[in-house]
Parts: structure tokens; sequence; C-alpha cells
């Protein structure tokens, strides 16, 4: 009784917090000054078609590698505790035929529709993120086909290491080489607005972040399905 | 456009509401992948497709799959 009385006065205290916003809510007409200049200065300063691509890895690129670190530490952490119970692991049952066929077929064409989505983030929309849980679903699919298969880890952390390490590399060239700032995408000539080679840097930071996420999104997959104890009993 | 708008938006809503409110487990993680999938279509009619592309890859594919990972593991932890 006491519980449900102090849950329905935390729910009426949010309430009366929030209220506050909806009253004062008014549609802004205008756009901050922050978000104007990226939008009419963005493609000029940095030659990206995808205005959200250039705020999200260059104007906004310490963001970026925050997410990025996140996103490794969970991955790490998953591998940690999976590893702190460890069992022994046991024979499961097969993808249906079905599944193993399409999974064969299908698993390539995610792979490189993954990589198409990242590699033109900065033309349409996309880019390492969307890419890269892309190749992750498509491992899932692959996952679900063969449940017994083992997928080795060491490929995953060597790819994972080394696009960490190369975008950090990028990022720290354009504080030092051009002295714009870290994460800064003109280390190269921006190239001509909206082809595949253009944009300074973007492309390849996206690139290396799509294949950043994708294997530690993979890797959280392919831990988490390694080490089941027994069969499903459905 | 904008009654297609309220009835995925009604149905996003509903599904979150069923995903918290069921007693199924299984029932409550795929109602909270489909109200990430609503949620998709909802970004892509604001016109930001880069939000829904992730939304539709992690919040209603990856997260789904991964809460059944997880709830296989606990399950084979109870039975035995």
């Amino acid at each position: 009784m006491v519980r449900k009385a102090f849950t329905l006065l935390m729910l009426i205290a949010v309430g009366m917090m929030l209220l506050g916003f909806v009253m004062n809510f008014t549609e802004k007409t205008a756009l901050p000054e922050v978000s104007s200049h990226y939008i009419e200065k963005g493609p000029a300063e940095l030659g990206s078609a995808n205005i959200v691509t250039a705020v999200v890895v260059t104007y906004r690129g310490l963001d970026t590698l925050g997410e990025v670190t996140i996103l490794f530490a969970a991955a790490a952490v998953v591998g940690l505790l999976n590893h702190l119970n460890r069992n022994e692991s046991s024979i499961r049952r097969e993808g249906s035929e079905l599944l193993n066929t399409a999974s064969t077929l299908l698993f390539p064409l995610i792979f490189l529709f993954g990589a198409y989505v990242f590699i033109n983030g900065h033309l349409s929309p996309g880019g390492g993120f969307q890419g890269g849980a892309i190749i992750a679903s498509g491992v899932v699919l692959t996952v679900l086909a063969n449940p017994n298969r083992k997928i080795g880890h060491r490929v995953l952390s060597i790819i994972e290491s080394l696009s960490g390490l190369i975008y950090v590399a990028l990022g720290a060239a354009g504080a030092l080489l051009i002295a714009n700032g870290f994460l800064d995408n003109r280390i190269i000539p921006l190239g001509e607005f909206g082809s595949l080679f253009s944009a300074g840097i973007i492309p390849v930071i996206y690139s290396v972040i799509g294949l950043k996420v994708g294997s530690e999104l993979s890797s959280v997959v392919i831990t988490l399905n390694g080490e089941t104890i027994e069969e499903d009993a459905k | 456009m904008e009654i297609l708008f309220i009835i995925i938006s009604v149905l996003t809503i509903i599904m979150a509401l069923t995903a918290v409110i069921v007693k199924d487990r299984i029932v409550a993680v795929l109602a909270g992948g489909a109200a990430g999938l609503f949620a998709s279509i909802l970004f892509i009619i604001m016109a930001a497709p880069d939000v829904a592309m992730t939304e539709a890859a992690i919040g209603s594919g990856l997260t789904t799959f991964i809460f059944f990972f997880a709830l296989r593991k606990i399950r084979s932890k109870d039975n035995g």
C-alpha cells in the first residue's frame, strides 16, 4: 500500500515537472544559430552532401568518438561477463534448410549493402553506425542458420582495434597537420561536391567507424550465442 | 500523410504499452521490436532517414535478437 502510494506520488511529481515543458511549448519558427550555420555553411565548409554526416563526423566528431568508445566498452563487458560464467557449450539444433540456403545467399548481399551504406555516408542517408548495424544483422542471420559454427574472435578483434586506431590517428592528423582541430576532415582536398571521393576524410572515417561498429556488434552477437549451456527446450 | 502519421503514432504507443504490460516475455520482446519498427517509419515521415535507419537496424533488429539470446541464457539457467 505504502509502495503504491509512493509510486503514485513519484509519478505525479514527474508529471508536474514535465507539465511545465508541455505548457510552455511553442513551435520554433527559425533555426538556432548553430543549426543554421551547419545548414548554410556546412556544404561549402566540409563538402559533404549529407549535412547529418558532416555534423556527426566533423562538427560533433568528438561525440561520435565517445559513442564508439561506449560501444566498445559494452562489447568488452559482454565478453567479460560471458567469460566469467563460462559453461561447456553443447550442440544445438541447426537452422532449417530454408534458413541455411537463404543465409548463404543473403549474407554477401547484406554485407555489401552495409558497406555501401557506410561508404556513401557523406552522400546518402546512413553512415558508419547504420552500415555497421546492417552488417551485424547479417551476422545474426548466419548465427541463426548455423548456431554451432565457431566463428573466430581474432579476426573481429583485429578489425576492431585497427579501425579504432585509424579513426583516432586520422582525427589527430587533423589537429597536427593542418591545425584546424581534432577530427577536421580537410586534411586531404575536399574534391568535387557530391562525388564518392569528396568531403575530405569523411568517407574514410565513416568507413572505419562502420567496420568498428560492425565488428563490435557482431562480436556481441557471437559471444552471446557461443556460450549457451543447453539446447532450448522448445 | 497526417492520418498515416497519427495511425502509426498510435500503433507505436500501443506496441510500447504491450511490451510493458504483457506477461509473456517473448511477446513483450517482439512488441518492443515492433514499437521500434513503427517509430522508424515515423522518423521517415518526419524526414529523418538517418535516424530511421539506425532505429530500424538497432532498435527493432539487433536489440530484439540480443534480448532473445539473453532470454535463452536465462531460461537454460532456470531449468538446471
